[in-house]
């Protein structure tokens, strides 16, 4: 019996059956994909201007960016406002979910819902909101209020994957443990936050995707020497085509897949 | 261990809200030191929600609960110095079964070496000896409540709590847990309260059971007189099976059921409506030329259906008054009951010492 006629499933469709659905899901994928990729094989490319496919090929466009003052400097900003927001968001969003989920209150789920509405409003409009509110104290222009809006941004995901993990945790073991002598915080932190450790180091990593990946409210409210990475990008792209864009993007698309596969082998390890 | 630690708790007009509903109404519990008692009632009555009061879950509305002589209402759970063993057991699955039991002892700061040694003593008196290196994941059900118990009891606490600790086990383990709960409970000689729904263990386990009906205690007594002698239609009714005979005053003041008098007299003149509780198993099938006579209060009827269960079995009686009085009966060769068959007239005689007069309860 060949590949073709075997049962799919536990039911008697084949995968012959199933090919059509093979070739749709293979399609839909490669058409999420490849503008991903397709600056990767760019990245190496010898020529001025962004082409596809690339005639000939080189790294000096890895060079260009290593070696660029302009470039560095906006990497470093990039990081620095990444691993603070990480730092903020993912304490913050998990009291936030922690605290609602244990409250039973009936107004919790409106203050969860309320929350997590930079999820759901346009970044643009947190953008706008962001630049004049901060214009008026002073915090545009810095990373202060640049890890103030990622915060907003990253702390929602947090919040969504920390309740993901009480859900399925037994809030009776902090119970038994406060019986046995701990105080609630010590019972947090010995019984609670243990089990729920990988959620909170993915929530960690997430957050600091969504702030080094972020690019509106860059636009909006970064500027100068505190300028983000994905602001230069745009600009850059904006003024002249600029290979750099490419090799930045195929390193940025590096990092980002580490982090995610990292979050994905974490969350399938049981505590 | 000793006696010492053990603490009489103290419950007085305990009244606890949700909303406009009463989970408990001025609650007034005396539970003697080193004693067990357990709280009994149908799901909602109110048992949990005490237990929690006592363990410092929930704060009650109003009321006092004294440990000894010490006030503990606004005292935080973890200054309580209460074990407590849950439902869910609750073991944290990231330790092992010696830090699971440990743990409390490392929370109040004992060293290695003293902790070890009552960690190992903790599980031999559950018959664990020697599994303190396992994961949680490896073991059985019956396992995971004895470490569960181990861990509420090796910080030698002064109040034992359990909600429900066997209702996750089968039939046969349940069963033999409730012996040993007991055992262990004689060797700790703790003050232990105990909530279940189920009256069988209540009955098997407890010095004394409390009955609770709607946030209210329905009675609060030995096993022995919950069943024998319960005061109310409620308790009556929950404990045990039982068929209840709504009873007439005659002109003389006796109570009768159709023609059957039970009681010469009321037993307490003030009240006029009386039931007869009746057990099954404590009704007897008279031979058929029987007569009253002066030990027996007797019913007569029909069989209408005879039921083989194994270790006993049961018939239905239709009394000619319209009720149907449930009698159960030993299955052995010699047993009286044994014989019956649907159809049947039939006279069955209830000894007076096991007569239960009950107020009826005006609808």
């Amino acid at each position: 019996m060949s590949w073709w006629t075997q049962p799919a499933t536990q039911t008697q469709i084949t995968h012959g059956d199933r090919f059509w659905l093979y070739v749709t899901a293979a399609i839909i994928m490669l058409l999420l994909v490849i503008p991903t990729f397709i600056v990767v094989p760019m990245s190496f490319s010898d020529s001025q201007y962004l082409a596809f496919p690339p005639e000939t090929w080189s790294v000096r466009w890895y060079e260009e960016y290593f070696e660029s003052r302009k470039w560095m400097r906006a990497t470093v900003t990039s990081v620095q406002i990444g691993v603070l927001t990480m730092l903020v968001a993912t304490p913050l969003g998990t009291m936030a979910a922690y605290a609602l989920f244990v409250s039973g209150h009936r107004a919790a789920r409106a203050i969860f819902m309320l929350l997590i509405t930079p999820m759901i409003v346009p970044v643009i409009l947190i953008a706008i909101g962001a630049f004049y509110a901060f214009g008026r104290i002073g915090l545009n222009n810095s990373i202060t209020g640049l890890v103030l809006a990622h915060t907003a941004m990253a702390a929602p995901l947090v919040m969504i994957l920390i309740t993901a993990a009480l859900r399925s945790y037994d809030l009776n073991q902090e119970r038994v443990a406060r019986s046995l002598g701990a105080s609630r915080v010590k019972a947090f932190f010995l019984v609670t936050l243990p089990q729920i450790k990988f959620s909170v180091v993915t929530a960690a990593l997430l957050s600091f995707l969504t702030s080094f990946d972020e690019v509106i409210i860059s636009i909006f409210i970064s500027g100068g020497s505190n300028a983000t990475l994905t602001k230069h990008m745009f600009a850059a792209l904006r003024d002249f085509i600029d290979p750099t864009i490419a090799a930045i993007s195929t390193i940025m698309v590096a990092v980002s897949t580490v982090l995610l596969l990292t979050t994905q082998f974490i969350g399938g390890k049981k505590p | 261990m000793d006696n010492t630690t053990a603490l009489p708790i103290s419950i007085r007009s305990l009244t606890k809200k949700y909303g406009d509903l009463f989970a408990l109404k001025t609650v007034d519990l005396e539970i003697r030191s080193g004693e067990f008692l357990t709280l009994l009632g149908p799901s909602g009555s109110g048992k949990t929600t005490l237990l929690m009061a006592i363990a410092g879950f929930n704060r009650p509305d109003s009321g006092s609960i004294f440990f000894g002589d010490a006030e503990m209402v606004l005292t935080p759970p973890h200054k309580r110095d209460v074990g407590m063993v849950f439902q869910s057991y609750a073991l944290f699955p990231h330790m092992s079964v010696a830090e699971n039991v440990g743990f409390p002892l490392k929370l109040r700061g004992i060293a290695f070496a003293e902790r070890k040694a009552r960690v190992e003593e903790a599980l031999e008196t559950v018959q664990l000896s020697g599994l303190g290196e396992r994961g949680i994941d490896q073991l059985s059900g019956g396992q995971r409540q004895r470490v569960a118990l181990a861990r509420a009891f090796v910080f030698r606490p002064r109040i034992l709590l359990m909600d429900e600790p066997l209702s996750a086990l089968d039939k046969k383990l349940r069963e033999q847990m409730q012996i040993e709960l007991k055992h262990i409970h004689r060797q700790l000689g703790v003050t232990t309260v105990y909530v279940t729904h189920d009256q069988r263990e209540a009955l098997t386990m407890s010095d004394r059971i409390a009955v609770i009906n709607h946030g209210e205690l329905a009675q609060v007594d030995t096993p022995e007189a919950i069943y024998n002698k319960p005061s109310n239609e409620f308790v009556a009714d929950f404990i045990g099976e039982s068929t209840m005979l709504p009873l007439t005053q005659d002109s003389a003041g006796r109570l009768t059921f159709g023609e059957s008098v039970v009681a010469s007299e009321a037993p307490d003149p003030s009240h006029n409506d009386w039931s007869l509780v009746i057990r099954p198993e404590r009704l007897r099938v008279l031979a058929k030329d029987a007569s009253a006579g002066d030990q027996h209060v007797m019913f007569s009827g029909t069989v209408t259906e005879a039921v083989f269960q194994g270790d006993t079995a049961f018939a239905l009686v239709k009394l000619r008054g319209g009720a149907t009085l449930t009698v159960r009966f030993g299955t052995g060769a010699v047993s009286e009951g044994s014989r019956l068959e649907a159809g049947q007239s039939v006279s069955v005689g209830l000894i007076r010492e096991d007569l239960i007069l009950i107020p009826r309860e005006s609808a």
